[in-house]
């Protein structure tokens, strides 16, 4: 078991336990994770380094319920996320998960509050509630004056925090962060990283981030590095 | 309903791509309500012939006639309430464009055989009354802007007189219309007596086009069809009963099978734009493969990301269908683009209805594949061709 999978102290939110996860090209098999421990405690800003293939994005989606480990168990606030169906997985998505991309994923032919109110679509909320909580979440990434405009007539920064407003629309038990700043200048990068951080620190929300930049992993409560399908504490050289 | 911005705002993503597919469905259904108003106009009277009613004509052909003195006969065999006859005229008024029907017959049996024809007392007993009075249909009497007392002019092709001309001259004694809405108010019927009493000698006196008979109980229809045909069996006229949807359905199909002309030009325009609709929602399908993952990330299950596929193709076609539709029902409630040939040309109810589950359809064909395609997507793939 990797020593920085682990985090004593908090009950864990998310618990990764044995994972691996072979993909197959052709004949060939490739390992992409191997023999994966991972602890993530309620309340954590995680951040999740690694070089480009190392299965950074392959964990987000495995802790996501966006695909399913080859071996080994996935559970996200004890729940076993790899046994669910794919009906189930997708209605605890729902419930449970935000995502932010790093090309923010919108849809060009919605508006800014109607992209952030797509995840409610699946609730059973009424039009005003809808709008109630569309509203709150982009005041809360201080897009309200944005709300009417489509994606394309939105700056990079822009779109990105919409994509946040969606992925905690539903108040999610979890945020996951892929690349979020990827895309983006230093300025309006910082400016997503200020925004994940209060929602960490003042609205107490668990984020997994995945990033390549030290910068960006500077902000989370802890790191950890991914290389060769494996994690460590410290980066490898 | 709450997903209708979502499936709306799809279909207005590639406008002129949108715009361009619901014109070809709009076509479409304009073509085919058009097609099944000829349809209706060529065909409609099979459906409206009495069930009790059977046509006797000449056994080669309807052109043949037949004599008038077979009617004393067929009045005698077991099961034959009534008899009347009809004869083709084959008249023009004024113009060779302005052709309709006109067929002598005798006035009370023709009106007691004919219950769909709706005439008014005092017409009825000023038609009795007057040799050369003729009744004549709503949509002919409103075409020629005839009144009651007109007197009118019809240049026949076929009979002449007896002083050699062959323009007749009736008077406009009723004006009649259909009690069932397919009931064909273009002829106008005039006296059999004036008409046999004046035809010149030589060709045709004495002779009838056809006899329509009611029988008492139409189960006995085809027995009875058989003892008339037996009746004049081995003489100079055989006959040949049928019934008289059969005998409308023969003499259409002198221009054709129209329902199947119908159906293969229909089956051709659809299935073209089966494949330009098919593959708006297909090309549409693939366009969005990112954007269906993120849907499947943040929570639609595959059912719904079918469902909402399958909405969208329904959506287009239907907006398309039932612009078509709508639009041919008031093209062809202009009227018979004819002039006259045809009749009873309408667009009816029951094939609006056809129509509008053909725009359902269409739409369902069309997005079954891409739909399935969309809902076996795999998120994490999905997610990977943004």
């Amino acid at each position: 078991m990797n020593e920085s999978g682990r985090n004593d102290g908090k009950s864990p939110l998310v618990e990764v336990d044995g994972v691996e996860k072979v993909f197959h090209r052709g004949a060939e098999e490739i390992h992409v994770l191997k023999d994966l421990h991972l602890q993530v405690p309620a309340g954590e800003f995680l951040a999740l380094m690694g070089p480009s293939g190392s299965g950074k994005s392959t964990l987000l989606n495995l802790i996501g319920g966006l695909d399913r480990p080859t071996k080994g168990t996935v559970r996200v606030g004890g729940e076993s996320v790899d046994t669910l169906s794919d009906r189930h997985l997708a209605a605890w998505r729902a419930r449970h998960i935000g995502f932010v991309f790093q090309l923010y994923n919108l849809l060009p032919v919605l508006t800014a509050e109607r992209n952030v109110e797509l995840p409610l679509l699946l609730t059973h909320l009424s039009k005003a509630e809808r709008n109630r909580h569309v509203q709150a979440a982009l005041a809360v990434v201080g897009l309200t004056p944005r709300a009417k405009h489509f994606p394309r007539t939105l700056s990079g920064g822009e779109q990105q925090r919409v994509g946040i407003a969606r992925g905690i629309v539903t108040d999610p038990t979890l945020l996951l962060c892929d690349e979020p700043t990827g895309d983006l200048d230093r300025k309006a990068g910082d400016e997503i990283l200020d925004l994940l951080q209060a929602l960490n620190r003042e609205h107490g929300k668990t984020i997994i981030m995945v990033t390549h930049d030290p910068h960006a992993s500077a902000r989370a409560s802890r790191t950890v590095y991914l290389n060769k399908g494996q994690l460590s504490a410290e980066p490898v050289k | 309903m709450k997903f209708f911005p979502l499936i709306w705002s799809n279909l207005l993503r590639k406008k002129l791509r949108t715009v361009l597919t619901l014109l070809s469905i709009f076509v479409a259904f304009v073509l085919f309500s058009y097609l099944s108003a000829i349809k209706q106009a060529l065909s409609g009277g099979i459906s409206l012939a009495g069930a009790n009613r059977l046509v006797v004509r000449h056994k080669v052909s309807i052109i043949q006639l037949l004599p008038e003195s077979y009617k004393a006969r067929m009045e005698r065999i077991s099961g034959v309430s009534l008899v009347t006859h009809q004869t083709w005229f084959g008249g023009v008024y004024q113009d060779s464009k302005q052709f309709f029907m006109q067929n002598p017959v005798v006035p009370e049996e023709f009106l007691e055989m004919h219950p769909e024809i709706v005439l008014a007392p005092e017409q009825k007993a000023a038609w009795l009354r007057t040799r050369i009075g003729a009744i004549v249909g709503r949509k002919t009497a409103d075409r020629f802007r005839w009144k009651i007392g007109d007197k009118i002019p019809i240049l026949s092709a076929i009979w002449a007189k007896n002083d050699g001309t062959r323009t007749w001259e009736f008077e406009i004694v009723g004006i009649f219309d259909g009690r069932d809405k397919g009931t064909d108010t273009t002829p106008l019927f005039f006296r059999y007596d004036y008409f046999d009493e004046a035809r010149r000698s030589g060709f045709g006196k004495g002779l009838v086009g056809w006899y329509t008979i009611r029988v008492t109980d139409p189960a006995r229809a085809a027995e009875i069809a058989k003892l008339v045909d037996a009746e004049f069996e081995n003489s100079s006229a055989e006959t040949k009963t049928e019934p008289e949807g059969a005998f409308v359905q023969a003499w259409v199909k002198q221009i054709g099978d129209i329902a199947m002309i119908t159906a293969s030009i229909l089956s051709a325009v659809f299935f073209t734009i089966l494949l330009v609709t098919g593959n708006t929602i297909s090309q549409s399908v693939r366009e969005r493969t990112g954007e269906l993952g993120v849907l499947k990330a943040i929570g639609f299950t595959n059912g719904q990301v079918l469902a909402l596929v399958l909405l969208e193709s329904c959506l287009l076609a239907v907006i398309g269908g039932a612009l078509g539709l709508g639009f041919g029902k008031a093209l062809t409630a202009l009227g018979d683009p004819t002039g006259g040939l045809l009749p009873m040309f309408f667009f009816p109810n029951h094939d609006l209805i056809v129509g509008l589950g053909g725009c359902l359809a269409l739409g369902l064909v069309t997005g079954f594949f891409p739909a399935l395609q969309a809902m076996r997507l795999r998120v994490a793939e999905a997610l990977r061709r943004i």
